[in-house]
């Protein structure tokens, strides 16, 4: 097997809010050009993580080394800028400008993250609205979308700085069955052609084997395993079979009262 | 009884300390990086342009009461209506102009800033505009710290000349006083320095609703309910601080001579 270049590694990550521990030395890593998906209860944190890894939450304890640099503590605003200019996040309820119009969202990034001419906008902003399966809907407002389509939009938006890597929050919750199909396979394209590294949450398993490189299963503050797809379906790990499974019965107990 | 009160002061100057620590940063994004223009204008916009009726309202009908009230009170101790014009001029221009523009925007626009800005929090729209490149205290609050301090002076200058309008038309056509009576108490007694005394005003008290309610919408949480919160909060606490610069702006500026 060669040797892949480790692009993130996060080393006994620790956080919490005020009294709630979440993650509790998470460890993992994140190679260039794979795609690694994160699956996990509701809950267990998984949001959380992705956004220590661009730093939008500071670590409490741990390390993350992203690219060769230690990013864990970086709290100068230009070096952070830096860092996320190479990176696209697309955020679980999708989080576009209420204030801007769809196509105005989609170029957002371009001013502030790139040199990109401003003659290039419309044009950029419907190849990659293109590439959602959204046609002629530039001038509307995020209200005047469905959820499944603000999420496309919010998507269109990350892909338009051409990052090279993608945190990706549950980009297929919310969608029918073809358009998440579509997606995963939109995720699958950016890997093969541009050789974007993906880190992936979702409750779609269908998706998570389609797509993973690496799978990893967050439970209580800890990766249960991170491992292969292979070695995902052939696990003996008892938490790990019933989330695939997809089963109300095993050693996972959901806090209903929660 | 005591802890409670220990308890509200660690609060109270933990919250001072988070919002000095905002203003810090504005006046590094302010000096380190272009303004946005076009925000900038559009808060003016909002702000300032669009309040002109309102403001024109109530410096008329303030301005009718002080010279009705000055008329009567007069009336009963000197048997007439004489100082109107002093009256209603030096508490409108140093007194009365500022506190109720600063309390009609306040309540205005500093309720639309909050509320929106703590919207965008709740939404995650403020941690996707770090992930585009944009830093939100340069992005959001600069232009609105400008527009409030730019708008709620001229405004405050409207009102006073509506009011002395409004104690103009009271004074001589329901309490008798001879129009250039009126008009000669103002310009012989109302100098630069009462006009300099109320804008100083008015510039303190934009400058505390600016800070004030883009802090509370940066730190809302709680979803919707959390958006109520901090907009009421941010209303009353503006209301209650403008009060108390206004008290010690009044001492210093008296001290000295202004
Ligand atoms: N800013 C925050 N303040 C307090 N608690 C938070 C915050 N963000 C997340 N949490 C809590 O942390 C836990 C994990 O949240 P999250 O990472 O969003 O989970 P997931 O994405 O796996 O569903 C939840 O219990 C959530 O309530
Ligand atoms: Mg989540």
């Amino acid at each position: 097997m060669p040797l892949v270049y480790s692009m993130i590694k996060i080393e006994n990550l620790k956080k919490h809010f005020g009294s709630k521990h979440i993650l509790n030395g998470v460890n993992l890593e994140i190679k260039d050009g794979e795609v690694t998906t994160i699956i996990g209860g509701s809950g267990t944190g998984k949001s959380t993580l992705i956004k220590c890894i661009i730093r939008l939450l500071e670590p409490d304890g741990g390390k993350i080394i992203v690219d060769g640099q230690d990013i864990t503590h970086l709290n100068n605003e230009f070096e952070l800028a830096k860092l996320r200019k190479n990176f696209g996040y697309l955020f679980q309820e999708g989080a576009l400008f209420d204030s801007l119009t769809v196509g105005e969202n989609v170029t957002f990034g371009l001013k502030y993250l790139t040199d990109t001419p401003k003659s290039d906008y419309a044009k950029i902003a419907r190849e990659k609205l293109a590439l959602v399966g959204l046609k002629n809907i530039e001038n509307l407002r995020p209200s005047e979308l469905s959820g499944g389509m603000k999420k496309r939009v919010s998507l269109a938006r990350v892909l338009a700085t051409n990052p090279k890597v993608i945190l990706y929050d549950e980009p297929t919750s919310g969608l029918d069955p073809i358009m998440s199909e579509i997606i995963s396979q939109l995720i699958l394209d950016l890997k093969h052609k541009l050789g974007v590294t993906s880190v992936v949450i979702t409750h779609d398993m269908k998706s998570a084997f389609e797509i993973s490189d690496t799978l990893a299963m967050l439970y209580e503050g800890k990766m249960q395993l991170v491992a292969s797809k292979e070695e995902f379906r052939r696990t003996q790990n008892p938490y790990v079979k019933q989330f695939i499974a997809g089963s109300a019965i095993g050693p996972i107990q959901m806090k209903i009262s929660d | 009884m005591f802890k409670k009160f220990g308890k509200f002061l660690i609060y109270f100057f933990t919250q001072f300390g988070l919002a000095t620590e905002m203003i810090k940063d504005s006046v590094f994004w302010f000096f380190k990086s272009k303004l946005e223009i076009s925000q900038t204008l559009q808060q003016i916009l909002k702000i300032g342009v669009e309040s002109v009726p309102v403001i024109l309202m109530t410096g008329l009908f303030v301005g009718m009461v002080l010279a009705l009230q000055a008329g009567n009170t007069m009336q009963n101790i000197l048997s007439e209506p004489l100082y109107i014009g002093l009256l209603v001029g030096f508490s409108l221009v140093r007194e009365l102009g500022p506190v109720l523009t600063a309390f009609v925007i306040a309540g205005r626009a500093g309720a639309a800033v909050t509320a929106e800005i703590g919207t965008m929090r709740v939404t995650e729209q403020i941690d996707a505009l770090s992930t585009l490149g944009t830093n939100p205290i340069r992005y959001l609050v600069i232009p609105r710290l400008i527009a409030f301090m730019v708008s709620i002076p001229i405004l405050t200058l409207f009102s006073d000349i509506m009011g002395i309008f409004g104690g103009y038309v009271v004074s001589v056509e329901a309490l008798g006083v001879p129009s250039h009576t009126y008009i000669s108490d103002i310009t012989t007694y109302l100098g630069i320095d009462d006009l300099m005394h109320g804008l100083i005003k008015a510039i303190s008290f934009a400058f505390a609703i600016g800070v004030i309610c883009c802090y509370k919408g940066l730190n809302t949480r709680n979803g919707a309910e959390g958006v109520g919160k901090s907009t009421t909060g941010a209303v009353v606490i503006s209301m209650v601080i403008i009060l108390v610069i206004d008290y010690f702006l009044t001492a210093i500026l008296h001290a000295f001579g202004v």
